[in-house]
């Protein structure tokens, strides 16, 4: 599927903070804004909430640790149990570590995964970029216009008003 | 060169402390001079079902129990607030080292704790010179002396290390240099609030890099000696940080309570969830830090098991009638799973009255921490709770009169600290 943004290109992060303001209570809705790196209080400004991220890693880490307790519980304590150093077999303080790793590598995979997942921002060929100069010195805005609209020249005209220092339309094929 | 006066700066402000305040640190007082009495005639006059079983077991060689355990009570409430003391100029020097900004908002706070460290090294001084032998196995006459009758070779072996005299000298250098850094760091501080400038900026962070190399070795020193050498026939390598951690998770949780009891009666203006956010994180990641070093402590000596490092679990854990079993376990759950849990989500860290009950159980529970070190070497089995807990509350209201009276004698924000602007408008 085929979408239309209007991009307002800005040099300055203050001015692209006061223009964020300005165009959200002026009843426009941000797509998103690309910047070269983060700006302090952009996710404020842009009305985003905050992450679920941490609740899923909460959960990720308890499956770890319940995977790594069953891995020690039922292969040294039942399937092959071994007597090591005259401890009992399902000695607790010694599978602490294990338990420790594997909660570390359970939540930081599952949370890399869903980040890429959910942001998009996982490794492939062909990037879609807005515009090539966000990684670089640029701050750029985007704004979804629907398929009927002709809100460009307005638009064109609000993104100028608010320190744009040029605004450009593109075409992006987006899932 | 700029000179502010306290009307003129935008963010002085001083503390009073009302009369009231006072009073309440006095309850305190009284309150553990009632209980300690109390706690003296349990012990004297056996009260208790605890004391039945004391009756029986021949008593060892030294001071009446009622005086051992106020003794060894009286080390083991100052060696805490000592150290949580000594952590407030580490906090310091740790800010300026790593040039952190968010911090200066609590500075004073932090230079305030370091107050104690010249009582407590008095009391520190009294109570050795004085009841030595109750704490100390190794300091008992003719210990060290070949053919004595209670002649210990493994003591004797460590005579050129455990002799009182260098003991002393140990106890001397560590507790002159903690103060002098103190004393050092809290007075360019209080100078550069009267002349700005960075000069004193640049000298802090020279002095504060100079104290934590220094620390770094007294501290983990102070632990062998103080008490480590309690068990003086067990030795553990990871013992200096194990203290180390139980200190300075301590220290922070009594910087952010005083930083929420000033907030919540009006003072520190610019403080916010912020400030607390970041005072939070440390002490849920130092809470996290003294669970490992506990737990690397003790799976290594449970794993290998030799008898000589594992009777110091045997004590704590079934060990003389299992005393000490209950309160090694509650030890692990109020200072690690407790706030661990608690301090998880980022709202946690963010709201008072959750740090506030998180606070105040890490310092319950590292207070607990160090009665689980000291006491089954010391007391064995004829340990209690009344008198320490009285000696302690009688600590904890002389330590908030003095830390309060050295806060309200400069601005609660430091004036002129280069980064106080950077502080007020810290965002996390």
């Amino acid at each position: 599927m085929t979408k239309r943004f209007a991009l307002g290109v800005f040099d300055d992060e203050d001015i692209l903070l006061h223009a964020i303001d300005n165009i959200r209570s002026a009843g426009v809705k941000i797509y998103d804004v690309f910047s070269p790196y983060p700006v302090h209080g952009i996710d404020d400004a842009l009305g985003i909430e905050r992450s679920r991220l941490p609740i899923a890693a909460f959960f990720y880490g308890l499956c770890g640790l319940s995977f790594a307790l069953w891995l020690q519980i039922y292969t040294l304590g039942f399937d092959w149990p071994m007597i090591i150093g005259g401890k009992p077999q399902i000695g607790l303080p010694a599978f602490i570590p294990v338990s420790f790793e594997l909660t570390v590598f359970f939540t930081c995979h599952g949370m890399v995964i869903t980040f890429y997942t959910i942001t998009g921002l996982y490794p492939r060929f062909k990037t879609p970029v807005m515009d090539v100069r966000s990684t670089d010195d640029k701050f750029v805005m985007a704004i979804e216009l629907d398929e009927t609209s002709s809100a460009m020249p307005k638009l064109t005209q609000l993104l100028r008003e608010n320190g744009a220092s040029e605004v450009n339309q593109k075409e992006m094929t987006k899932k | 060169m700029a000179t502010l006066t306290q009307q003129e700066s935008a963010t002085a402000e001083r503390l009073v402390v009302t009369d009231g305040a006072r009073k309440i640190f006095l309850t305190i007082i009284i309150a553990g001079v009632v209980l300690l009495v109390a706690g003296v005639l349990a012990a004297i006059f056996h009260w208790g079902a605890a004391s039945e079983a004391t009756g029986t077991v021949a008593h060892q060689a030294g001071s009446p129990l009622w005086l051992k355990r106020i003794i060894v009570s009286l080390w083991h409430s100052n060696l805490f607030i000592l150290g949580i003391s000594a952590v407030g100029t580490v906090f310091v020097a740790i800010n300026y080292v790593a040039y952190a900004g968010w911090s200066v908002i609590v500075k004073r706070i932090a230079e305030a704790f370091s107050v104690w460290l010249i009582p407590g090294a008095i009391i520190m001084f009294v109570v050795f010179l004085l009841g030595r032998h109750d704490i100390f196995d190794w300091t008992r006459e003719g210990v060290m002396t070949k053919g004595s009758a209670t002649y210990d070779r493994i003591i004797a072996g460590k005579s050129g290390f455990l002799s009182t005299p260098f003991y002393l000298i140990r106890m001397v250098s560590y507790l002159v240099i903690w103060w002098a850094f103190s004393w050092k760091l809290r007075k360019l501080s209080l100078e550069e609030d009267l002349n700005g400038g960075t000069q004193y900026f640049h000298t802090s962070v020279t002095t504060a890099a100079l104290f934590l190399v220094l620390y770094a070795v007294t501290s983990s020193m102070s632990a062998w000696d103080w008490i480590m050498s309690v068990d003086v026939h067990w030795f553990s390598t990871m013992f200096g940080w194990y203290v180390f951690a139980s200190w300075w998770v301590s220290g922070i949780a009594g910087i952010t309570l005083t930083a929420i009891f000033l907030k919540q009666n009006g003072y520190l203006r610019f403080l916010n969830a912020n400030h607390l956010h970041d005072l939070g994180k440390l002490m849920f990641g130092f809470s996290i830090f003294w669970t490992y070093v506990w737990f690397s402590q003790f799976m290594l000596i449970w794993y290998a098991n030799l008898p000589e490092e594992a009777v110091y679990f045997n004590q704590r854990l079934g060990g003389f009638n299992g005393q000490y079993t209950a309160i090694f376990f509650f030890n692990i759950v109020i200072n690690f799973f407790f706030p661990f849990l608690a301090l998880m989500t980022r709202d946690a860290k963010r709201q008072m009255i959750v740090l506030k009950i998180a606070c105040i159980a890490i310092l319950v529970g590292h207070w607990s921490d160090f009665y689980l070190m000291l006491m089954p070497g010391t007391m064995r089995g004829e340990n209690g709770f009344l008198i320490e807990i009285g000696v302690a509350a009688i600590f904890l209201g002389s330590f908030l009169l003095l830390m309060t009276r050295r806060l309200s004698e400069a601005s609660l924000i430091p004036m002129n600290h280069p980064f106080v602007e950077e502080s007020i408008h810290h965002t996390t």
